[in-house]
């Protein structure tokens, strides 16, 4: 997988380590470079001090054989250069034919090109001393650097193939340990993900290396048992309460009723008392459904899961409120597919499709149009539930999942606020996903159940 | 399951006579609940504290229906009813739990339960549930033709009619009567038929149910002299015979 950070990691790694080699290989040439060039600027001057000389104790006649001499020993290699002009830059001994038009009339250094072959045009470079002796004549000393240049032009070649060579080996460097860093974290990403789906009781894995990473995932799993434990409690302590609440709720409806039984049926007193076994019973079946969502959430009934037939579920639920939607003079509207068939339980499964379409049906207004309808994808079943009502405005579709969390306008309405912590919780545990949407107009409840 | 209102307008059974109950309970205050429950219908309750007491009683006395407790000391609900049907005993039994989950449902009538309960319920469906099992060991036919006072229904041919004159039924609308016809004169409640004749088991939030039965009613009482179906005020349903 290429990821970016990986990428990023590789680039930067490669950065650094090509701007030090370049500086590395600059310094380098540029040294070995000078070196070269001092070399053979100090073998030069050594002969000029020799040519000097010979001019000093025997003048020009003897410069000029001394020059003759040199060249004609110097023939083989034949790379020193000679040559003695007189004042108009004639020449009148050496081995190059013309004074170079670089070379100003000043004593200086210079470097000219040097034709070896009229034929094929090829030249090489040379570096020489030029100077004026005593009545004008024109003195160059100098060397063929065809081979000084050439080596450095090697140099510089070798140094080009090395510092290409370093750029790929750092980026692939760069890649590979930034990848098995990457690796390492993604393997606490994986963990994670799968205890945000729900699998608290999942473990970062260790390796025998115990690094900075082992460390961490050390530190994390100490964190997820601690969570767990104090999850575990939050578990104990809500299913006592409520466990501990529900006994002598139970007892006081028990009470109520025994007392009613006591009461003439037409009396006061018996429709107080009914009166209050109704809120009993209220409170009661809040309680249940609290208690129930909490186990559905909790992962606990999974193992009630058997072969549902999607097709007949919804069919059945669409056929027990069409009275419903009558009475209202809705209409509904289905298309559900068949051969829709994957595991589940279909108690609960019928529980949430009916709170979602009796909240379809109380909310929309009379006349208004459901739809119901099943799409079997290879991987999934789309479950869609539609209405042409009010809606729920988009801020709040995340929260109406919520436990209590109940819209303004719903608030004067029948129902506990749990009704669609139900139908979550339910899609939920069969690893479904549901999102609402806006039908405009209406809401649009799209369930996708993977199959 | 929500419980639903109190038992003030509850009919006696009218057919079904007295009940011999065996109520293998721990907790004494639903015990005592029960018991003072049936008593006052007309019904007999024995009450045993602890399973292993519970189960010598239901093999040796002669009951017509059990009750029992999911969590009981020495020996737990679903063992007891196991053991029981290990010995070939029939005898129905409605299991009562505080769990009240559909997984512990299917585990409960797995055991060998015929029933199943949860708490905190009211006592009319309690009732109806018990009457519902003692009609069911003692009328459990493979009959063909069911017959209800002026109601006659041919099972095979899918024909219903009152006083001769047939009757047009949707196939669920089917269902529901036959279930109330073989529980004529008996209270059922809308769980009871959540579960029975929509083989669901769920908590509406709406009286979807009653707009089922009033559209049967329009059927089978529309054009006659006098209503079968009624409503029994905070408990169920009731298909009289006379």
């Amino acid at each position: 997988m290429f990821h970016s950070y990986t990428l990023r990691l590789a680039f930067l790694y490669a950065t650094i380590f090509s701007i030090s080699t370049l500086f590395l290989f600059y310094f380098f040439y540029v040294f070995t470079a000078s070196y070269m060039t001092q070399q053979m600027d100090s073998t030069i001057q050594t002969e000029i001090q020799g040519l000097a000389e010979r001019y000093k104790q025997e003048g020009i006649s003897g410069l000029t054989a001394l020059i003759a001499e040199r060249i004609n020993r110097h023939q083989a290699t034949g790379n020193s250069l000679y040559l003695l002009t007189n004042y108009t830059l004639q020449p009148l001994v050496g081995n190059l034919d013309r004074w170079p038009k670089e070379a100003s009339v000043d004593e200086d250094w210079i470097e000219f090109e040097l034709v070896m072959d009229e034929q094929t045009n090829e030249t090489h470079l040379a570096r020489a001393k030029i100077f004026r002796l005593p009545g004008q004549f024109g003195l160059l000393v100098g060397r063929d650097i065809h081979q000084l240049t050439e080596a450095k032009r090697r140099i510089v070649q070798a140094l080009t193939w090395g510092l290409v060579f370093m750029v790929l080996l750092a980026f692939s460097g760069g890649l590979v340990l930034s990848r098995r860093t990457v690796r390492k974290i993604e393997r606490i990403n994986q963990t994670a993900k799968s205890i945000i789906s729900g699998d608290l009781s999942r473990r970062i894995p260790l390796t025998a290396r115990n690094d900075d990473f082992d460390q961490l995932a050390n530190n994390l799993n100490h964190m997820l048992d601690r969570i767990e434990m104090l999850m575990e409690d939050i578990r104990r302590v809500s299913d006592n309460i409520a466990h501990d609440l529900r006994t002598p709720l139970t007892r006081l409806r028990q009470h109520l009723e025994e007392a009613r039984l006591e009461q003439e049926p037409t009396s006061q007193s018996a429709m107080g008392l009914e009166q209050s076994i109704k809120e009993a019973d209220s409170l009661l079946s809040t309680f249940n459904a609290l208690l129930r969502i909490a186990r559905i959430e909790a992962g606990q009934i999974r193992a009630g899961f058997s072969e549902v037939d999607f097709h007949m579920l919804l069919q059945d639920v669409v056929e027990l409120y069409e009275p419903l939607v009558e009475a209202k003079d809705q209409k509904i509207e289905q298309s559900i597919e068949t051969q829709a068939v994957s595991d589940g339980d279909r108690d609960l499964l019928f529980q949430a499709f009916a709170n979602l379409i009796e909240n379809a049906i109380k909310y929309t207004p009379n006349h208004g149009k459901i739809t119901v309808s099943l799409v079997v994808r290879p991987d999934a079943m789309i479950i869609t539930i539609c209405d042409n009502g009010p809606g729920i405005p988009e801020p709040e579709r995340g929260k109406v999942f919520q436990r209590f969390y109940r819209l303004d306008q719903s608030r004067s309405t029948a129902g506990n606020g749990l009704g669609l912590s139900m139908v979550s919780a339910v899609i939920t545990l069969h690893r479904g996903e549901i999102t609402l949407e806006d039908n405009a107009p209406g809401l649009r409840c799209l369930i996708r159940i993977p199959s | 399951m929500t419980p639903s209102g109190g038992t003030g307008s509850l009919p006696d059974s009218e057919n079904l006579g007295k009940m011999r109950v065996l109520l293998i309970e721990d907790d004494k205050s639903t015990a005592s609940y029960i018991q003072k429950g049936l008593t006052e219908k007309g019904h007999s309750a024995d009450i045993a504290g602890r399973g292993d007491v519970g189960l010598n009683m239901a093999l040796g006395g002669n009951y017509q229906v059990l009750i029992v407790d999911r969590m009981l000391p020495s020996l737990d609900g679903l063992s007891l009813v196991e053991q029981l049907r290990q010995q070939n005993n029939l005898i129905p039994v409605l299991v009562l739990s505080a769990l009240g989950d559909v997984d512990d449902r299917i585990e409960g009538l797995k055991a060998g339960g015929d029933d199943y309960l949860s708490k905190p319920f009211s006592f009319s469906e309690l009732l109806a549930r018990l009457e519902a099992l003692v009609r069911r060991s003692t009328a459990e036919s493979q009959e063909t033709t069911l017959i209800a006072g002026e109601l006659e229904m041919d099972l095979l041919a899918r024909v219903v009619k009152r006083q001769n004159t047939p009757i047009d039924l949707q196939p669920r609308e089917f269902r529901l009567l036959e279930y109330l016809m073989r529980h004529s004169n008996q209270v059922v409640t809308r769980t009871m038929l959540l579960e029975n004749v929509w083989d669901y088991n769920f908590d509406p939030q709406t009286n979807v149910i009653d707009v089922h039965i009033s559209r049967l009613r329009g059927k089978i009482d529309r054009n006659f002299n006098s209503p079968m179906l009624s409503t029994v005020r905070g408990a169920g349903y009731i298909l009289r015979t006379h």
